[in-house]
């Protein structure tokens, strides 16, 4: 917090805006990222705000543009979203299911200046079966790579990775490079929002991320540069905390569906601060004025074993989220670093999921979904509900 | 990112920025930055100086020529140059315009 006379380190200059355009999605993955409660979050920004948010981020020097959500596709005005972005020179990045791309719309997508589509896979629990081997999935993925491609685009895919899947990492490796992928990214699930609700259910033993890695790495050497893999470890199975968003307040800028900006996808569950709104600020306030965006900023909040660590430039004391989820302290150092006196909470999770079957008491796993949402933000235990 | 890798190539071919990588000056950062799928690098000083000739025409040996001409009190600049931009092909940033 500020203090009269005290002295400011100077604030750094964000580049990267991450536009989480709507909480709609027509799949409901079981380790989505959005925040759990997001039904009971205030009306969508318009398309006016979001062009004057795009504006306001040029100005401030961002850059990189990412158009997430829910499923960004659900918005009927991304096309004008796009062509705005164009115009003021972000570098676009949509990152979606494929699930509603046409080609009338990746033509005006490539007509408006949007660089790069980011494909994922997902919903791979509920439809496990369908996913790997159904045509219905695969037909659509496929129809979605061969649009990416027709239009000129890298066609990267991203796939989350947990214990349900891990084991057929080599079958989808086959299905990316089936589609013509060019780059894969498999990324082991971290452990927020509705991820960190059904983490009993998707952490993976050590045996399953050995064995897909070593599949991974023979993948790597049959396909050689045609295909660039990146296989992601879950921070569980680490010793040194993630150097989350580079640093809270850093580089990177979050607006969410419903115009709160935030330093990270998972920052609102944090108590006591209060994020400002588009829609009563302008970005430049907000980045560089508010105090949130202050609160993490730099070190002098931190704890030790953070506070004296020689390490504390390099990855910040990792994820303020994750802290806190996990220690009830969001300035204690993330519980991942074996530093950390609470690094015991993540390596019982670890421990826990070594059984190879999961007891039968485990808690049921839980869809992303509005039934489930509203249920969980009246504080409610979800409704299981099946597909 | 992997880490950088020197990937030396022909200095009299011609070389390009590589495909979906766009690269331009940004004013509130004062500074030349390369874009690239969900990615972002700074090219201050002789990064963005180097960069800003690399158009698919000229090759190495014409822009360190070039260079040395805009600043000739710098004196001999190809091993900067090359050491740059061999880490820069290294990283895929760039291609010679005979492929990788
Ligand atoms: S993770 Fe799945 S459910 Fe969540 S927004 Fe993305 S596609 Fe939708
Ligand atoms: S003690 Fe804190 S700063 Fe040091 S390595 Fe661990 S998390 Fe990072």
């Amino acid at each position: 917090m500020e203090t009269a006379g005290s002295v400011r380190a100077p604030v750094p200059k964000p580049h990267w805006l991450n536009a989480e355009l709507t909480y709609k999605c027509p799949l409901h993955c079981v380790f989505c990222y959005n925040p759990i409660d997001y039904a009971k979050f205030g009306p969508e920004l318009s398309t006016d705000d979001w062009i004057r948010v795009l504006q306001q981020g040029r100005e401030l020097g961002l850059v990189q543009l990412g158009l997430s959500g829910g499923e960004p596709l659900m918005r009927d005005d991304l096309e004008i979203i796009v062509a705005e972005a164009g115009r003021l020179g972000y570098y676009t990045n949509l990152i979606t299911s494929g699930i509603g791309l046409t080609e009338k719309r990746i033509a005006a997508f490539k007509e408006g200046g949007l660089n790069h589509i980011q494909l994922s896979f997902q919903d791979s629990t509920r439809e496990m079966n369908d996913w790997l081997s159904s045509t219905k999935t695969f037909e659509l993925k496929k129809r979605a790579a061969e649009l990416i491609q027709k239009y000129d685009y890298p066609m990267v895919f991203n796939c989350v990775m947990h214990r349900h899947n891990l084991d057929h990492t080599k079958e989808i490796l086959e299905m990316a490079e089936t589609l013509g992928a060019e780059y894969v990214e498999l990324a082991n699930t971290q452990f927020y929002a509705w991820a960190m609700k059904n983490r009993d259910q998707l952490m993976p033993t050590r045996d399953q991320l050995q064995r897909a890695e070593a599949v991974t790495n023979a993948f790597r050497e049959r396909v050689g540069d045609k295909m660039k893999i990146y296989f992601v470890h879950p921070d569980y199975y680490e010793t040194r905390p993630k150097a989350c968003m580079n640093g809270w307040g850093s580089i990177f800028l979050n607006v969410a569906a419903d115009g709160v900006a935030l330093p990270c996808h998972e920052a609102r569950m944090l108590p006591g601060i209060e994020f400002p709104n588009v829609r009563d600020h302008d970005l430049k306030w907000i980045w560089n004025e508010s105090p949130a965006f202050g609160t993490y900023r730099g070190d002098t909040w931190m704890q030790e074993p953070c506070r004296s660590c020689p390490e504390k430039e390099k990855d910040f004391g990792g994820c303020r989220c994750q802290a806190f989820m996990l220690t009830g302290d969001a300035t204690n150092a993330d519980p991942v670093c074996d530093l950390s006196p609470h690094h015991h909470l993540i390596t019982e999770q670890v421990e826990k999921a070594q059984r190879p079957q999961l007891p039968a008491n485990t808690k049921p796993i839980v869809f992303r979904d509005d039934r489930n949402s509203r249920a969980l933000a009246a504080g409610e235990q979800p409704p299981v509900t099946t597909a | 990112m992997a880490t950088p890798k020197r990937v030396p190539f022909d200095h009299d071919t011609p070389i390009a920025i590589a495909k979906y990588y766009r690269f331009q000056w940004e004013p509130a950062q004062e500074c030349h930055v390369l874009l690239f799928p969900e990615g972002m690098v700074q090219l201050p000083g002789s990064g963005g100086e180097i960069f800003k000739r690399i158009d698919g025409a000229r090759s190495l040996n014409a822009i360190v020529a070039e260079l040395e001409q805009a600043y000739p009190e710098a004196g001999s600049l190809r091993a900067d140059v090359v050491d740059f931009l061999e880490v820069a092909h290294g990283n895929g940033w760039i291609r010679t315009s005979a492929g990788a």
